[in-house]
């Protein structure tokens, strides 16, 4: 016969400073863990939600990064006319011919200021993108106007809807500000590809196409084919390989997380395995009287392992609770593809929760197992004459 | 206080099991404490090298992705307190494959200042000799040369990303250095003739030696000033900042560093305190049998104060024996990415705040349980039955 649950559950109400102080100790340990994860799964999202399983990227021969490719407009008037590029609005080809730079946006709580992407691309490169407008308007060629993600406008008084940013050659004005929801996109400025090459020296050099097929498989294709033709010597990809290669950038911090996780894991099980032999020595002559009315050692056994798993449940849980909040923390992190700032939203989804619930009833149960067991081997009458 | 230290070390020895299994809890958390105070000294504390305080890198305000005209050198070299300038180009690059084992640095730079700059490199005069006179030449730090197996005579193919083509260099030479232990060099000027020529006269980087550490902050002002308004302006730090604009680059480490160090120091104090109170619930009655025989209420807060710190600071000089392992292990594994952290112990003034901070988080853990055990009156701690 099983030991009912309730009798677990008041032993921890009972004894509530050390049941609280114990899993305390568990929830700190896993809550950096989830921070950890919460960031790390932030940032895959912004890469991974930048991106369209149809587009396909096209880059200098051997180039790994829009920043450092170059794209002469000779080459994407070859690349436009390719097969298998879908139509858009007014039957124009989805193609567009982008140049990438950076800024420097100065703020508030940084004086040397933070490195933004700066995107100059055509209409049907806003029309791919499929990002949606928070305040404002887009941009129209031909002028000196840009777009800001919503991120920056956040984030830099001096660019919010209607005020200008002086780069490159002059001053731009603001005319809308972009949601591009949890995308990379609202750590980026978009201009006219035209009025932004001009500005940066570099009138028939861009840096980048992107290009949208028309089905998975012509998009699966699509780059071979540009590869191969002899006219072009370029590189091409999927556009998600291309943003995948990015998510690398959060590895560091991944990797040290990780490390003192694993660490503190251990700490932390000492711990329970502390609290645990206490509460076994404290209740001897329960065990014994429980064995008196004919629990089985086993049933003994696996009741104080219950305990113990249910300690560090409330540890993992309340490690949830503290971390929960984060979800509203926004953070930047740069990386050396794009060598600017990258903002996100910690992302602390149903996933990361329930690693960390696992990972806490992993730290309960390797606490509890060996109190537990001498729990279970206690003789009946040295039990009941413990003090 | 000390007076009954030999009575409190034998109350330790009461319950072997906690106390053990509080000190290896103790020990496990100093250890990382250890280990991430002395990545936060290597980082933010370390004194720069006599090379490193006579360098300084120049590159494009904006961001190290962005170029500056070549022509630039020419005139940082009339700034007065300049020494020598040379090019210092990342090239990036990949060596064989994507593996991380064949990740090392490489900059283009002008041999003849180059060697100028590197004050504390260490290599035979014929192998400096053929740098300068083979345009394909390369040179290899000693470290790297034992890792990849380089030899002289070797040739080397790097395949470019940051800049177009190939490059098939010889090795010429292998260096000791102690600010570049991870580095191939090569000629500037051969990668500037497999350019297009408009990328041709441009540079990324560029290293220039000052005459002394002190006037290297001047002359960094100075060069910015004469770029102040040129199209691009520059942007001129400390060969250590600079290197440090990197790990800062990678996210808040700083921040991260800290918050963790904090976390983990509320978990001991949670432990800690958790196994005092634990074990003076179960002495009550002792502390009256204490107090009968003349022991004041001070002399039984000491007793138990000075168990709570005995165990801390046993547990944390053994967790910075593991920690100084650790080190050992995580600097040789991070250096390849983070310089900084070449060679990394603990150092005796990381030790000493680790064992200062399990000290005090001793203390303040035992103070609760103790002070109330010390307040009880004899009679109730005589009756109590825990």
């Amino acid at each position: 016969m099983a030991i009912p649950l309730s009798y677990n559950l008041r032993n921890l109400v009972v004894r509530k400073a050390t049941t609280l102080m114990t899993a305390a100790g568990i929830a700190v340990t896993v809550a950096v863990l989830l921070t950890v994860l919460g960031l790390v799964s932030g940032l895959t999202t912004a890469f991974t939600t930048s991106s369209d399983p149809l587009h396909v990227l096209v880059l200098r021969k051997g180039g790994n990064a829009e920043l450092t490719s170059l794209l002469t407009v000779e080459q994407f008037q070859i690349i436009k006319s390719f097969p298998g590029i879908a139509k858009g609005h007014g039957g124009r080809p989805l193609a567009s011919l982008e140049v990438v730079t950076i800024v420097n946006l100065p703020s508030p709580g940084n004086p040397d200021g933070t490195n933004f992407t700066l995107r100059g691309l055509s209409q049907s490169g806003i029309e791919m993108r499929h990002v949606k407008l928070a305040a404002g308007r887009w941009l129209r060629p031909g002028h000196r106007e840009i777009v800001v993600g919503k991120a920056i406008a956040e984030g830099h008084p001096e660019a919010r809807l209607g005020k200008r940013l002086k780069f490159g050659k002059g001053y731009w004005t603001i005319v809308g500000i972009m949601d591009g929801g949890s995308s990379a996109f609202n750590s980026e400025i978009w201009g006219d590809g035209a009025e932004i090459a001009a500005d940066f020296n570099r009138p028939s050099t861009y840096s980048s196409a992107l290009l949208e097929a028309t089905d998975d498989v012509t998009a699966a294709a699509l780059p071979k084919a540009l590869e191969s033709d002899p006219r072009l010597n370029i590189t091409a990809m999927s556009e998600k390989d291309y943003y995948d290669a990015q998510t690398v950038s959060a590895a560091p911090i991944k990797f040290l997380g990780l490390f003192v996780c694993i660490i503190m894991g251990v700490g932390s099980c000492f711990a329970a395995m502390n609290t645990m032999y206490a509460s076994v020595a404290r209740r001897a002559k329960e065990i014994g009287t429980l064995r008196v009315l004919g629990f089985t050692r086993g049933s003994i056994l696996f009741s104080f392992f219950v305990e113990s798993v249910l300690l560090s449940l409330a540890g993992g849980i309340l490690a949830c609770l503290i971390t929960l909040p984060l979800n509203r923390v926004t953070a930047g992190l740069g990386n050396f593809i794009t060598f600017s700032e990258t903002n996100f939203h910690f992302r602390i989804g149903p996933e990361v929760l329930l690693t960390g619930i696992v990972v806490s009833l992993i730290l309960g149960a390797l606490g509890g197992l060996l109190p537990a067991w001498q729990a279970g081997k206690k003789e009946i009458l040295t039990a009941l004459r413990e003090t | 206080m000390f007076r009954y230290f030999p009575l409190a070390f034998k109350n330790t020895l009461r319950n072997r099991r906690r106390t053990a299994l509080t000190i290896s809890s103790i020990a496990v958390s100093l250890c990382l404490l250890g280990v991430l105070i002395a990545i936060y000294h290597a980082l933010y504390y370390q004194q720069a090298t006599p090379g490193q305080a006579l360098r300084l890198i120049v590159r494009h305000k904006v961001s190290l992705a962005q170029v500056f005209p070549s022509a630039y050198e020419a005139k940082i070299r009339h700034i007065p307190g300049v020494q020598a300038v040379s090019a210092w180009n990342w090239y990036g690059g990949t060596y064989k494959n994507q593996q991380p084992v064949n990740f090392f640095a490489r900059f283009g730079v002008d041999p003849v200042p180059f060697f100028k700059l590197r004050t504390q490199m260490t290599m035979p005069e014929d192998e400096r000799q053929s740098f300068i006179r083979e345009r394909t030449a390369c040179i290899v730090s000693k470290d790297l040369a034992d890792r990849l197996h380089f030899h002289l005579g070797q040739r080397i193919a790097l395949k470019g990303d940051i800049y177009p083509g190939k490059l098939q260099l010889i090795i010429r030479g292998i260096f000791e250095d102690p600010d570049a232990r991870d580095s191939l060099f090569f000629n500037m000027e051969y990668l500037r003739q497999l350019l297009p020529a408009g990328r041709r006269n441009m540079d990324s980087t560029v290293a220039v030696l000052v005459d002394s550490p002190e006037d290297a902050p001047r002359v960094a002002k100075a060069i910015d000033a004469t770029f102040a308004n040129a199209d691009p302006p520059t942007k001129t730090q400390s060969e250590q900042q600079f290197t440090l604009s990197f790990v800062s680059f990678m996210g808040n480490i700083k921040l991260f560093l800290l918050s963790i160090c904090a976390a983990v120091t509320f978990t001991i104090l949670l432990v800690s305190g958790n196994t005092m109170a634990m074990s003076v619930r179960e002495r009550i009655k002792e502390v009256g049998v204490l107090k009968t025989l003349g022991f004041t209420d001070g002399g039984v807060l000491s007793i138990i104060i000075g168990e709570a710190v005995a165990i801390a600071i046993i547990g944390g000089i053994i967790g910075l024996l593991f920690a100084e392992v650790l080190t050992a292990i995580v600097g040789k594994v991070a250096e390849g990415f983070m310089p900084e952290l070449h060679g990394l112990t603990v150092q005796p003034a990381t030790a000493l705040i680790a064992l200062g901070l399990a000290a005090f988080i001793g203390l303040v853990s035992s103070f609760l349980p103790a002070w109330n055990a010390a307040r009880t009156n004899i009679i109730d701690s005589l009756r109590y039955s825990g």
